[in-house]
């Protein structure tokens, strides 16, 4: 690949030249919306409502995040409350789903059993799968099993994750058979191998899915307006999204203008931390 | 394996013994007996298969159920058969005047155009030299992290109906426009606002998919193909990089599909209303959520989800046709 890109840099240069201007220009059209955002964020109130509208900043302060830190819903439940709730939810849910979907990936690459091809057809169709069309049965199986306001129902829900398991499977797929085969034969438990050999190897799927799964659980709105009737269990991001969506007024625009950033912060941190390892995994994750 | 000494525990099912002929019984106890050396498979995928069972395919079969019914959340759901999928095609005006145009209106520019440029997207960065591919991948990549919340304070921002609006003020200062137009509101501009932000958020998972894809493609057939004939890039991207990574592309469409299909949360995220002004950015996730939480009709909705369900399943098998490795060679 190198030799190939070498000898491209010497064909043609001018080109080149064009196309990373082109992709620069787009880059940049893609991010000032998020440099709006990081800078909206830190925007006094005269600036957040100044005309003509700016994009930067000028004086930056904290007071947006100082009044989102001490607001609350009517007085009741602190914006602290949700924060723990999305804090605890999303660090268990990833851990729990990284598990289960390497424990289930490991299984159908490298075990032979009945309904395996079955099950990994239904894994396939259900990529397609939105859950969001489903939210009622949904609601009628989480009620039906009692788990209305429990962090069950925030966490289990997620580990039904079709995508985390296809992309553990075709990433643990490409891991040689022969060897596990050599531990099995050394008399090595499917424990031990899944623990000492599947487990390391398999790091950079395990950042991808914890990356794809983070955000799915940081971002999920649904969960918390449908399965939670207690206030003191609903999670960051419906919080953001009701302080968005229901309360207009100039607090509510200081309150929007931070949260919105920390509904995005930690995502970007995420994938900064694994990007390489994400199109790694990616390598792997065509259907055949 | 090591469970030869535990067979014996296995006893085929007591279902009359007499009355099944011996191949039977003998084939249900091999199978017996294969399902438990097998037990440590099933252990393992047993926390995954009893969660997707309880939120996947239990919730898929009662949506089925629920759709022959008048459910509507209170009362013991009554059988009505196909009437509800009846009333759907026959009288829901909104459904056929405003939610089908508009879903396929957005699906099929969202859907394919999104594709097509998270390929066109991927493949120029992949013509650049290793070590700057990643910035541009990121900044590609950054607004499909952006959520729902931090989508809205930006875009409600940018197309506000005021002079503050930023997209207003632009086209102000420059005399594009006279007044500042409702970009959100106007059920002229909506479509194609949801358009525009839904494309900026499509470089998703898909999009990260192809890189890969682009990076697995043999760089010697690209030698060869030149041997062969091949004149410039774009026969190259058709002949050559195209057939060698059709399974990324075929993940890559997968997801684009998907996350068109279930779009409809943006018209909300944008204007902050459930159902938007004239209908303008109905979608059908939309005219699922307006019958299931606000008229909790929900043997309709039921109908609706299930319509949503064959369809994105036909639309599945029609991409494992286009880039299913089975078809060709």
């Amino acid at each position: 690949m190198l030799n190939a890109v070498r000898k491209l840099r010497k064909q043609i240069s001018f080109p080149r030249i064009v196309l990373i201007v082109f992709l620069t220009a787009v880059g940049v059209f893609m991010l000032i919306p998020i440099i709006f955002l990081f800078n909206h964020a830190f925007k006094p109130l005269n600036e957040l409502f100044a005309y003509p509208p700016t994009i930067l900043v000028k004086q930056p302060t904290w007071r947006n995040f100082e009044q989102l830190l001490l607001s609350s819903t009517a007085g009741l439940v602190p914006f602290t409350r949700y924060l723990f709730n999305s804090a605890v939810i999303s660090a268990i849910a990833t851990g729990a789903v990284i598990l289960v979907s390497t424990m289930a990936g490991y299984v159908l690459s490298k075990h032979r059993f009945h309904f395996k091809t079955m099950i990994m057809g239904l894994i396939l169709i259900s990529l397609m799968f939105a859950p969001e069309t489903v939210a009622i049965p949904r609601y009628l199986v989480i009620s039906g099993l009692g788990l209305k306001d429990t962090y069950f129902a925030h966490i289990l829900p997620f580990l039904a994750s079709p995508l985390a398991v296809f992309l553990m499977r075709q990433f643990i797929d490409q891991i040689p058979a022969s060897l596990t085969e050599a531990a099995k034969l050394d008399g090595a438990s499917d424990m031990y191998i899944f623990t000492k050999i599947i487990i390391p190897l398999t790091a950079p799927a395990v950042a991808t899915v914890s990356i794809i799964t983070f955000q799915a659980v940081y971002l999920d709105v649904e969960t918390s307006t449908f399965f939670m009737t207690k206030e003191t269990m609903k999670t960051l991001a419906y919080y953001a999204t009701a302080l968005v969506v229901n309360v207009p007024g100039v607090a509510a625009t200081s309150l929007a203008a931070a949260i919105g950033l920390i509904m995005f912060l930690p995502n970007l941190i995420m994938f900064l931390l694994f990007q390489r390892k994400m199109i790694q995994t990616m390598l792997h994750s065509g259907v055949k | 394996m090591e469970s030869a000494q535990h067979t014996e525990l296995v006893k085929p099912p007591a279902a009359g013994p007499k009355k099944t002929s011996p191949l039977y019984t003998r084939r249900v106890k091999t199978f017996m007996r294969e399902v438990w050396r097998d037990r440590m498979s099933y252990l393992f995928l047993a926390p995954f298969m009893l969660c997707f069972a309880c939120f996947i395919i239990i919730p898929v079969f009662i949506a089925a159920l629920l759709s022959v019914t008048n459910f509507n959340g209170i009362e013991f759901p009554r059988f009505v058969g196909f009437s509800q999928f009846i009333y759907m095609l026959t009288q829901d005006v909104v459904f056929m005047k405003y939610t089908l145009p508009n879903t396929l209106k957005f699906a099929i520019i969202v859907g394919p155009g999104g594709y097509l440029l998270a390929f066109v997207f991927a493949w120029l960065i992949h013509q650049l030299p290793k070590s700057i591919r990643d910035y541009f991948t990121l900044a590609l990549y950054a607004p499909a992290m952006v959520g729902g919340v931090a989508l809205s304070v930006v875009w409600a921002a940018t197309f506000s109906g005021d002079q503050v609006g930023y997209l207003n003020n632009l086209l102000l200062r420059f005399g594009m426009i006279e007044s500042p137009q409702l970009w959100l509101q106007d059920p002229k501009y909506l479509m194609i606002v949801m358009i525009i932000v839904t494309l900026w958020t499509s470089m998703g998972v898909g999009f990260l998919a192809m890189l890969g894809g682009l990076q697995t493609v043999n760089t010697e057939l690209y030698e060869a193909g030149r041997i062969d004939g091949i004149k410039n890039s774009l026969q190259e991207v058709y002949y050559i990089t195209i057939p060698s990574m059709k399974p990324q592309m075929l993940f890559s469409a997968v997801m684009a599909i998907v996350g068109t299909l279930k779009a409809g949360a943006i018209s909300t995220q944008l204007t902050g209303v459930t159902i938007t002004p004239n209908y303008a950015g109905h979608l059908i996730t939309n005219h699922i959520d307006d019958y299931a939480f606000i008229r909790y009709e929900w043997g309709y909705a039921s109908a609706l989800s299930v319509v949503l369900l064959l369809l994105s399943y036909v639309l599945w098998r029609f991409c494992f046709v286009l880039f299913g490795s089975k078809g060709e060679q």
